[in-house]
C-alpha cells in the first residue's frame, strides 16, 4: 500500500528517485513500526530514539511512513510538491515538519549529525539510539568515513547505520563507480560491529535493528541488501527509475502488480 | 588570544553544563584544564573537520552548546558545506572559532592564511560573524555567543596580542554594537580584529600631523552596526576600513554594500585597507605580510593623510 502511494505520488507530483524510495521503504517501515521508541504525540521528547534519512532523496518514502505513523494527517500529503509547502524532494528542517530529525539532501551529512546526537545522549545520560540510513552511493563521501572513525574511537554503541545496498548510484553500478567492495568488511575494518541482511525482510530487519546496542561496545553497521525499484517488475534493478517519472498507465500496472485495488 | 580563548571557555564550561568543546587535533595541552573541568564534554575529533562540524550540529540539535575550534581555514573553507547545511540551515547554535586568522600564520604559507573567511561566512543566512580586536572583546563575545540563538563564527588571532582597550568595561560589549576605541575629528578608522593595533598606531602618527582620528572596533561584522555607520558616514569626510582580510567581501565589502543601499546624500569618502586578490607566494612573517599589503600604521597614516590633503 505504501509502495502504491509512493508511486502515485511520483506520477502526480513529478518527483524522481522512485527506485531509491522503493529500495528503502521496507527499512523505514521496520524502523518506524518495529524499532524506534518514538511517539507522534511528543515528537521532540528528549529521550526519543532518533532516525536520520541521510539519503535525503528517499524523502517521499519517509513522508508517507511518517504520515502512516501519525506524525501528521495523511491528507496533508495532498499538498506534496505545491508551491509554499513543506514536502519537497528532500526532508525539511525539524522545525518545519514533525518527525523529521535533520534536513538532508546533500549526501554524507546524516552520519556526522547522528553521531553528534548520539554523543549528546551520552552526555545527557539518556539511553536513546540513533539510526542513520545511508545509500551505497553515499558511501563515496569522505565525511562518512571520517564519522565512522570518530564513532569507533568514541565507542558510540548507541549509534547505528543502515546501508540501503541496492548496488546502484545515480549514473552507474556503485561497485564500478567507486570500488565499494568489500562494503561490510570496510565497516568492520573501521571498528564497527557489522551485520548483513535482506533489506526487504521485515522480520529480519526488526530483529537486527532492535539489537542496538549489541553488547560489542561498538557502533553498529547493518548492510541491507536491497533491490532498487523493489516490488514492481519493470522497475526492479533498472536504474532508469532513479530519475524517471511513471506514466498513468505504468501506475496502473504497478498497482495491479502490488495487489492494490484501483 | 588562543590562550584567552582556552581560559575563558574553561570558565564558561564550568558554569554551563551545555558547553561542549570540539577540537580538530590542535591545541596540544591548551585544553588540559578544560578536560579536567568537563571530561565528558571535550572531543578531539581528529583531522576530520567536515565530520567535526556535522557532529557539532548534531550536539546543538540535541540541546547542547558546542564550540568548534581549529585553525581558521580548516574550520571554515574546509567544511563550508557542513557549516551551511548542518549549522545554518538548521539554525543550530554552534559556535565556530577560527584561530590564527588573517595573516597570523603568515610564515606557514597560504594554506594557513585566512583572508576569505569573513566574506564566505557572512553570506550564510542566520550566521553571526565576530572578530574581536583583543582578549577583552574575545572573552565577552564568547560568553555572549553561548546565549545567542543561532550559529556564530568568531575569528581570533594567535598569541601575544595586546589589550587595546583597558578602560572598557566588558559589560558594555554587545553583539552587533561597535566599540569606540578613541574619538577624533578628521577621519574615522573602522577596524575588525587584532589589526586594530595598527590603526591605533596610525592614529598616533596622524595626531603628530594635527589630524585626529576616531577608531571604531566593529567586532561584529554581521549583523552590521548600521546606526553607528550612519552617524560616522554623516559626520566624517573620510572613513577608512582596516582589516586583515581580502578587500573583497570582508568588513569593507559589507560596509560598501550598506553604503550602496543608502538613499543619495552627502556621504563620507571611503578607503579600504586589506590584502590583495592573490595568494602570497613568498615567505614572510606576519609583520612582513602586513607591510606587503599596506596594513601597517605608517602605511595607513600615509594614505589617509594623502586623501585628506587632496
Amino acid at each position: 500500500m505504501l509502495r502504491a502511494r509512493i508511486i502515485e505520488n511520483s506520477h502526480k507530483t513529478k518527483t524522481p528517485h522512485l527506485g531509491s524510495c522503493l529500495s528503502c521503504v521496507d527499512i523505514l517501515v521496520a524502523l518506524y513500526f518495529g524499532t524506534l521508541r518514538i511517539s507522534p504525540e511528543d515528537p521532540r521528547a528528549p529521550t526519543r530514539d532518533r532516525f536520520i534519512l541521510s539519503k535525503g532523496h528517499g524523502a517521499p518514502a519517509l513522508f508517507h511512513v511518517l504520515a502512516e505513523k501519525g506524525f501528521y494527517p495523511k491528507a496533508t500529503m495532498d499538498a506534496y510538491g505545491e508551491n509554499g509547502g513543506v514536502f519537497s524532494e528532500h526532508p525539511p528542517t525539524p522545525d518545519h515538519l514533525p518527525g523529521i530529525e535533520a534536513a538532508t539532501g546533500s549526501l554524507g551529512h546524516g552520519l556526522p549529525l547522528g553521531l553528534g546526537m548520539a554523543l549528546a545522549g551520552r552526555i545527557h545520560e539518556y539511553d536513546y539510539n540513533v539510526y542513520a540510513l545511508l545509500s551505497d552511493g553515499e558511501c563515496n563521501e569522505g565525511s562518512v568515513w571520517e564519522s565512522a572513525m570518530l564513532a569507533a574511537a568514541q565507542k558510540v554503541e548507541r549509534l547505528a547505520v543502515v546501508i540501503d545496498f541496492n548496488k546502484w548510484q545515480a549514473t552507474g553500478r556503485s561497485e564500478e563507480v567507486m570500488a565499494l567492495a568489500p562494503l561490510t568488511d570496510k565497516w568492520r575494518a573501521f571498528g564497527w560491529s557489522t551485520y548483513e541482511i535482506d533489506g526487504h525482510d521485515l522480520k529480519a530487519l526488526v530483529e537486527v535493528l532492535s539489537r542496538v546496542p549489541d553488547g560489542s561496545g561498538k557502533p553498529v553497521a547493518i548492510v541491507a541488501h536491497t533491490t532498487k525499484g523493489r516490488g514492481v517488475s519493470f522497475m526492479e534493478d533498472d536504474n532508469n527509475w532513479h530519475y524517471r517519472i511513471p506514466t498513468q498507465d505504468e501506475v496502473v500496472i504497478a498497482k495491479r502488480e502490488l495487489g492494490v485495488a484501483q | 588570544m588562543r590562550n584567552a580563548f582556552a581560559d575563558e571557555i574553561t570558565k564558561l564550561a564550568a558554569e554551563d553544563p551545555r558547553i561542549v568543546l570540539l577540537s580538530g587535533d590542535i591545541g596540544n595541552k591548551l585544553f588540559d584544564r578544560f578536560k579536567e573541568v568537563a571530561p565528558t564534554r571535550f572531543f578531539n575529533c581528529g583531522v576530520a573537520e567536515a565530520n567535526m562540524m556535522g557532529v557539532a550540529a548534531g550536539l546543538a540539535l540535541s540541546g547542547l552548546r558546542p564550540v568548534v575550534y581549529t585553525i581558521t581555514p580548516f574550520t571554515t573553507t574546509r567544511c563550508y558545506e557542513q557549516i551551511r547545511v548542518d549549522a545554518c540551515y538548521h539554525s543550530a547554535p554552534v559556535v565556530i572559532v577560527g584561530t590564527g586568522s588573517g595573516l597570523s600564520y603568515a610564515e606557514l604559507g597560504p594554506t594557513h592564511h585566512s583572508l576569505e573567511d569573513l566574506a564566505i561566512l557572512r553570506v550564510l543566512p542566520g550566521m553571526t560573524v565576530l572578530a574581536p580586536c583583543d582578549q577583552i572583546e574575545l572573552r565577552t563575545l564568547l560568553r555572549l555567543a553561548f546565549h545567542h540563538d543561532g550559529p556564530v563564527y568568531m575569528r581570533i588571532g594567535k598569541k601575544g596580542e595586546p589589550i587595546l582597550n583597558k578602560e572598557l568595561a566588558s559589560t558594555s560589549i554587545t553583539i552587533g554594537q561597535a566599540v569606540t576605541l578613541r574619538d577624533g575629528d578628521h577621519v574615522c578608522l573602522i577596524v575588525a580584529g587584532p589589526i586594530a593595533s595598527e590603526a591605533i598606531g596610525a592614529a598616533e602618527l596622524l595626531a603628530a600631523k594635527g589630524i585626529t582620528a576616531r577608531i571604531e572596533s566593529f567586532h561584529t561584522i554581521k549583523p552590521l552596526d548600521e546606526k553607528r555607520l550612519d552617524r560616522i558616514f554623516r559626520r566624517y569626510p573620510l572613513v577608512a576600513v582596516v582589516e586583515e582580510h581580502s578587500r573583497i567581501g570582508g568588513l569593507g565589502g559589507a560596509i560598501a554594500e550598506w553604503r550602496a543601499r543608502q538613499p543619495s546624500g552627502s556621504w563620507a569618502a571611503m578607503l579600504s585597507f586589506g590584502s590583495d586578490d592573490e595568494f602570497m607566494h613568498e615567505v614572510g612573517s606576519q609583520e612582513y605580510a602586513r607591510r606587503k599589503y599596506g596594513l601597517t600604521a605608517d602605511s595607513i597614516a600615509e594614505q589617509v593623510c594623502a586623501v585628506l590633503r587632496q
